[in-house]
């Protein structure tokens, strides 16, 4: 479903971020990306969000060169994909139902399904009583399951989740966990950046582990280790 | 879908315009500005018309007659007169008329009047005032009469004496309206500037939430849409709010400017040309409102 080809990001100031990383990902399958701050995780989901471009190498999503998509194409890729973004990037002059219904809205939902689905996932995420509040009236935890209510609500093909519990106490990281592992089983790609020890080694999923812009693990059932 | 996209456009600009009010202020405030340059510059436009207009309408020439020119034979001649295509009207003034209109005009002064009864007679002569459609043509006119075979009858024709005034007088007015285009140039792109910067600003801080529509999927018009939405309303509030305020102001002021230049009716000049106004208060607020929001959002929408 998704390749990555000898890929290496350079930063203009010089800082190599990703250094010729090549791995597949395959359709409905649950990856956690692990590695220390600046390893590189988070450079390879923007670069599959197209948020950055890679300075050598070509990234396929169901065989497609991402490379070669035009300015007009990517907003269509981006609606295969739900994001969850380590610091939310939640509108911040929308209501928590606004945000989410948002991504409804941009595929073309009709009103009554943006309310019939909007309500659902709310109810999900536990945050029906905060449907009318503005993120800034929202905790960090709260914040994060609006990102995730948001990056799921669409039925993606692939979630990308960038530190979705850092902010979150242990009963929610569960819960969080736990949603994201059934929107896997429902058919969801799903792939995980975290820091969280505890959460890749409960998995029994597929690990890969990153340094210095490099993999240098890649286990079909891994466990956390640096 | 198209119709289903517009109408959350419109839904979203309109929550967005009534949600952030200080900016959304702001813009109102310095398009009621530029709107507010326009219409003055179009009302100041009118009244300099009006002045010139009338400054031109008290310009003229007569042609005085020698005494005893019967008043039969001049009228005779400004029958011919009237019948120059250049000569717009001519008005004959009798010796009479003339000694009439000394008499008003001097009454209170004494010593004319005691001089006027030494003379015994009236010593006024009988004239014509000619009025030309165009400056510029005056001097055409003179040339004319002084050729003309009447022309022993004529005393003295006064254009040669009153040329530098007339002349004065257009080239004041004709660098007033000079100075005055100039001026107004000026004016409206300072204030299509004020006006785009002002909005370059208020979007600037929305370059987060542009960079999120787009990394969720968000096209680019499914992101500036609410935000020509909001342009247009803040152009379309700012124009009612022009429009109150000029109709308030020409009303308020009428009589004062009325005072000053006899026969200026500012609120006439207003409500003559409502239409006009209503169509480049709202048009021009909710043009610049819509061009100023939709080059501003472009700058952020490359992620």
């Amino acid at each position: 479903m998704i390749k990555f080809e000898n890929i290496s990001k350079i930063y203009p100031a010089g800082l190599t971020a990703l250094d010729n990383v090549s791995f597949e990902v395959g359709a409905k399958e649950f990856i956690s990306l692990v590695g220390k701050s600046g390893a590189g995780k988070s450079t390879l989901l923007k670069l599959l969000l197209i948020e950055e471009k890679p300075t050598q190498g070509d990234i396929f999503f169901n065989d497609q060169n991402l490379g070669k998509l035009s300015k007009e194409e990517i907003p269509n890729l981006r609606r295969k994909i739900g994001s969850v973004f380590q610091d939310y990037k939640l509108i911040p002059t929308k209501t928590t139902y606004e945000n989410i219904a948002y991504i409804l809205e941009v595929i073309g939902a009709s009103d009554a399904e943006i309310s019939r689905d909007v309500a659902e996932v709310l109810d999900i995420v536990g945050l029906s009583s905060r449907a009318h509040n503005f993120p800034a009236e929202l905790s960090g935890g709260e914040k994060q399951r609006v990102a995730i209510a948001r990056a799921l609500i669409h039925r993606p093909e692939i979630i990308l989740a960038d530190e979705p519990t850092g902010n979150l106490d242990p009963y929610h990281t569960l819960e969080i966990i736990r949603l994201l592992l059934k929107i896997n089983e429902l058919g969801t790609t799903v792939i995980l950046a975290t820091h969280n020890k505890d959460v890749i080694n409960s998995l029994g999923k597929r690990v890969i582990t990153m340094q210095a812009g490099k993999i240098i693990r890649d286990e079909a059932v891994g466990r956390f280790v640096l | 879908m198209f119709f289903t996209s517009l109408k959350r456009a419109i839904k979203s600009g309109w929550h967005g315009f009534f949600r952030d009010g200080g900016m959304i202020t702001a813009n109102v405030f310095v398009l009621l500005m530029a709107i507010s340059v326009f219409t003055s510059l179009f009302l100041f436009q009118n009244i300099s018309n009006f002045i010139v207009d009338s400054i031109e309408d008290k310009v003229d020439i007569s042609v005085y007659f020698e005494y005893e020119v019967l008043e039969d034979e001049i009228l005779d001649i400004k029958k011919e007169i009237s019948g120059i295509p250049e000569v717009k009207s001519v008005n004959y003034v009798s010796k009479d008329n003339a000694l009439e209109n000394f008499v008003e005009r001097h009454s209170e002064d004494e010593t004319l009047m005691q001089s006027l009864e030494e003379v015994g007679v009236n010593p006024f002569l009988a004239s014509l005032n000619i009025k030309a459609f165009e400056f510029g043509q005056y001097e055409g006119i003179s040339s004319f009469l002084e050729g003309s075979i009447f022309q022993t009858k004529i005393e003295k024709v006064d254009y040669y004496e009153r040329e530098p005034v007339i002349e004065r007088v257009f080239s004041l007015t004709s660098t007033f309206s000079r100075i005055g285009i100039i001026f107004s140039i000026i004016m409206a792109l300072v204030a299509i500037l004020v006006v785009f910067n002002t909005i370059r600003l208020a979007i600037y801080n929305f370059r987060d939430e542009i960079r999120i529509q787009r990394l969720v999927g968000a096209s680019n018009w499914f992101i500036r849409g609410p935000f020509l939405v909001q342009g247009v309303i803040a152009g379309l509030f700012a124009g009612l709010i022009g429009l109150a305020l000029f109709g308030s102001l020409t009303w308020l002021f009428n009589s004062t400017v009325n005072g000053i230049f006899p026969g200026l009716e500012v609120f006439s000049i207003f409500i003559s040309n409502l239409w006009i106004i209503i169509a480049l208060q709202l048009g021009i607020g909710a043009l610049l409102g819509t061009i100023s929001s939709l080059l501003a959002v472009r700058s952020h929408l490359n992620v």
